[in-house]
């Protein structure tokens, strides 16, 4: 990696935390809850480095620390999504 | 076909801060909740057509695995077990950060086509100790919130310079690893020691405080995806990364206020003020007086008087499991024409919103749960304050004295209403270790017993008079 890619990757990294700072304060505390479980699927974005760790051509440890990390991730996003919508459903008005 | 991939990740990256965005709305959520997944699924669909992905078996197994279980937690933990589900569900997001940089590593030793250089071993080191933190971290917030692990606040002698010291040692394995990167001891002891540190920065947190360590543990798996972005010099996941970031920051930064203690002190995994009893309990200034206690039949009495009531849920009423019979105790009290709201503290429960979680699984609907701010002002003109399972976050001791420790943290202004009822199993003093001056106020009435129970009895008297 030349060292103007990765200052590229932080002017991505830092205007990213910016637009999430002006996205989540106004999030009322009443879905804090899924909002962590909702970010936290999308944390799970891992997902993508997971799935070229374990497609390899040859299987080496990295496949193996690939696949593991596949189910990690796995795990995380669609546990996420799911349980957040299950909460989120339940939010109503009368 | 790269190009193509670059667009999708970044139709991706859209639709996580669209998703976010509709988040700021209980009407909208769930719809951005979906957007979110769906940008998700665009995300691993245009991964899999990656030309260094080549094979595809054990990415299904991988998945097949994954989703089985995701799907099973998803569908089968109760409401009350959030918490738990969401530090673990951290834990998974870095504990994958972790493996996704160590298996980078060996590619770039085992290959020739990859090559080491400074700014991709920084990041490796980076990735991984993120991700490892985040993971034992997270092992051990769920294993305290399951009560697999002492909830207690955990001591010894020499914590905070144990803390430094590895992590003095992490930066220079790092350091050493960025000039020699074939030594592939260095890597597996960064990782080593920083599994760890994770263990070791939870574990002396208290169960109450729980609420600042899983936000912090939310904000740490974001930024372990971000670095695993830089590793793998990918955009879409240093964004998704970075959202989640900041949002774990904004809610530590909200816990923290809720309980008036810095994040240095956070970060340090200091938790020294609240929590520890020691100081506390001395507290011989606070006043012992008479404590009136009300049964059943008189407080259903008292109710049918009021018309002008607010409840205050802690993490008591998620113990007792006793949101749906407060759900028919309100339900009772709006047929009698009586007003009813929730006042919730920021830090009540174990995680941001629990009570909020909790109450709209009792299909309470979500305008009565009013934050703090919105409505400290209306005890004065409230007759009675309900006070279910919630001790310290009441506690008039954080506005009147100044030996507290808990001392100027905000509180919820119940002793300003006309009556206070509290409900508790017993006199004991709350997490903070602290006796509560509230119990012994004029207009405080203590109603003891088992929240679910108590409750359901008052529901009972009330239909009988």
């Amino acid at each position: 990696m030349e060292s103007i890619g990765l200052i590229m990757l932080i002017y991505v990294f830092v205007l990213a935390i910016f637009v999430g700072f002006e996205l989540i304060t106004k999030v009322p505390p009443t879905l804090h809850t899924p909002l962590m479980s909702g970010s936290n699927a999308i944390s799970g974005i891992t997902i993508v480095g997971a799935i070229l760790s374990a497609g390899l051509e040859e299987f080496t440890i990295s496949t193996i620390l690939g696949l593991i990390a596949m189910i990690f991730a796995t795990i995380n996003v669609v546990g996420g999504f799911l349980v957040t919508d299950r909460m989120l459903k339940m939010f109503k008005k009368k | 076909m790269n190009i193509l991939i670059e667009v999708s990740y970044l139709i991706a990256s859209v639709l996580f801060i669209f998703g976010i965005k509709r988040l700021s709305s209980p009407k909208t959520a769930r719809q951005g909740n979906f957007l979110a997944a769906l940008g998700m699924f665009i995300a691993i669909i245009v991964t899999l057509f990656d030309q260094h992905v080549l094979t595809f078996e054990w990415i299904i197994i991988g998945f097949i695995i994954g989703g089985v279980i995701g799907v099973l937690m998803a569908y089968k933990t109760p409401m009350t077990g959030m918490p738990q589900m969401v530090g673990l569900l951290n834990g998974f997001g870095g504990g994958a950060s972790l493996l996704v940089a160590l298996s980078e590593y060996y590619k770039m030793k085992n290959f020739t086509t990859w090559t080491f250089n400074d700014a991709t071993n920084i990041t490796i080191v980076l990735s991984l100790i993120i991700g490892a933190v985040t993971f034992t971290g997270s092992l051990i917030a769920f294993g305290k919130l399951q009560g697999i692990v002492t909830g207690k606040v955990v001591k010894y002698p020499g914590q905070h310079p144990l803390n430094v010291l590895l992590f003095v040692s992490l930066i220079v394995a790092g350091v050493f690893f960025v000039i020699n990167p074939t030594m592939e001891i260095l890597i597996i002891s960064i990782a080593l020691v920083s599994l760890i540190l994770g263990v070791l920065l939870v574990l002396p947190i208290g169960g109450a405080d729980m609420p600042v360590a899983i936000s912090l543990l939310n904000s740490y798996s974001g930024l372990a995806a971000s670095a695993t972005g830089f590793v793998l010099q990918n955009n879409q996941l240093i964004i998704a990364g970075a959202l989640v970031g900041a949002s774990g920051i904004i809610l530590t930064i909200i816990m923290c206020k809720g309980m008036n203690r810095s994040l240095l002190n956070v970060v340090m995994g200091g938790w020294e003020s609240a929590g520890s009893s020691g100081p506390a309990a001395q507290s011989s200034s606070s006043p012992k007086g008479q404590v009136k206690s009300i049964d059943a039949e008189e407080l259903a009495m008292i109710f049918d008087a009021a018309e002008n009531i607010i409840i205050v849920p802690g993490y008591g009423m998620a113990v007792a499991q006793a949101q749906h019979a407060v759900r028919d105790l309100v339900n009772l009290l709006e047929s009698k024409g009586k007003k009813v709201r929730f006042a919730i503290h920021p830090v009540a429960g174990r995680m941001p919103g629990h009570m909020n979680v909790l109450l709209a699984e009792a299909q309470i609907s979500y305008d009565k749960m009013l934050s703090m701010e919105e409505i400290n002002d209306d005890f004065p003109n409230t007759d009675i304050s309900l006070i279910i399972g919630a001790n310290d976050v009441v506690n008039p001791a954080a506005r009147n004295d100044k030996n507290s420790p808990i001392y100027g943290m905000p509180i919820l202004n119940v002793d300003y209403s006309k009556t206070v009822i509290m409900n508790k199993r017993s006199m004991n003093a709350g997490y903070a270790g602290i006796d509560n001056e509230l119990f012994f106020y004029p207009n405080t009435l203590m109603y003891f017993g088992d929240a679910k129970d108590a409750v359901a009895k008052l529901t009972q008297e009330l239909k009988n008079l």
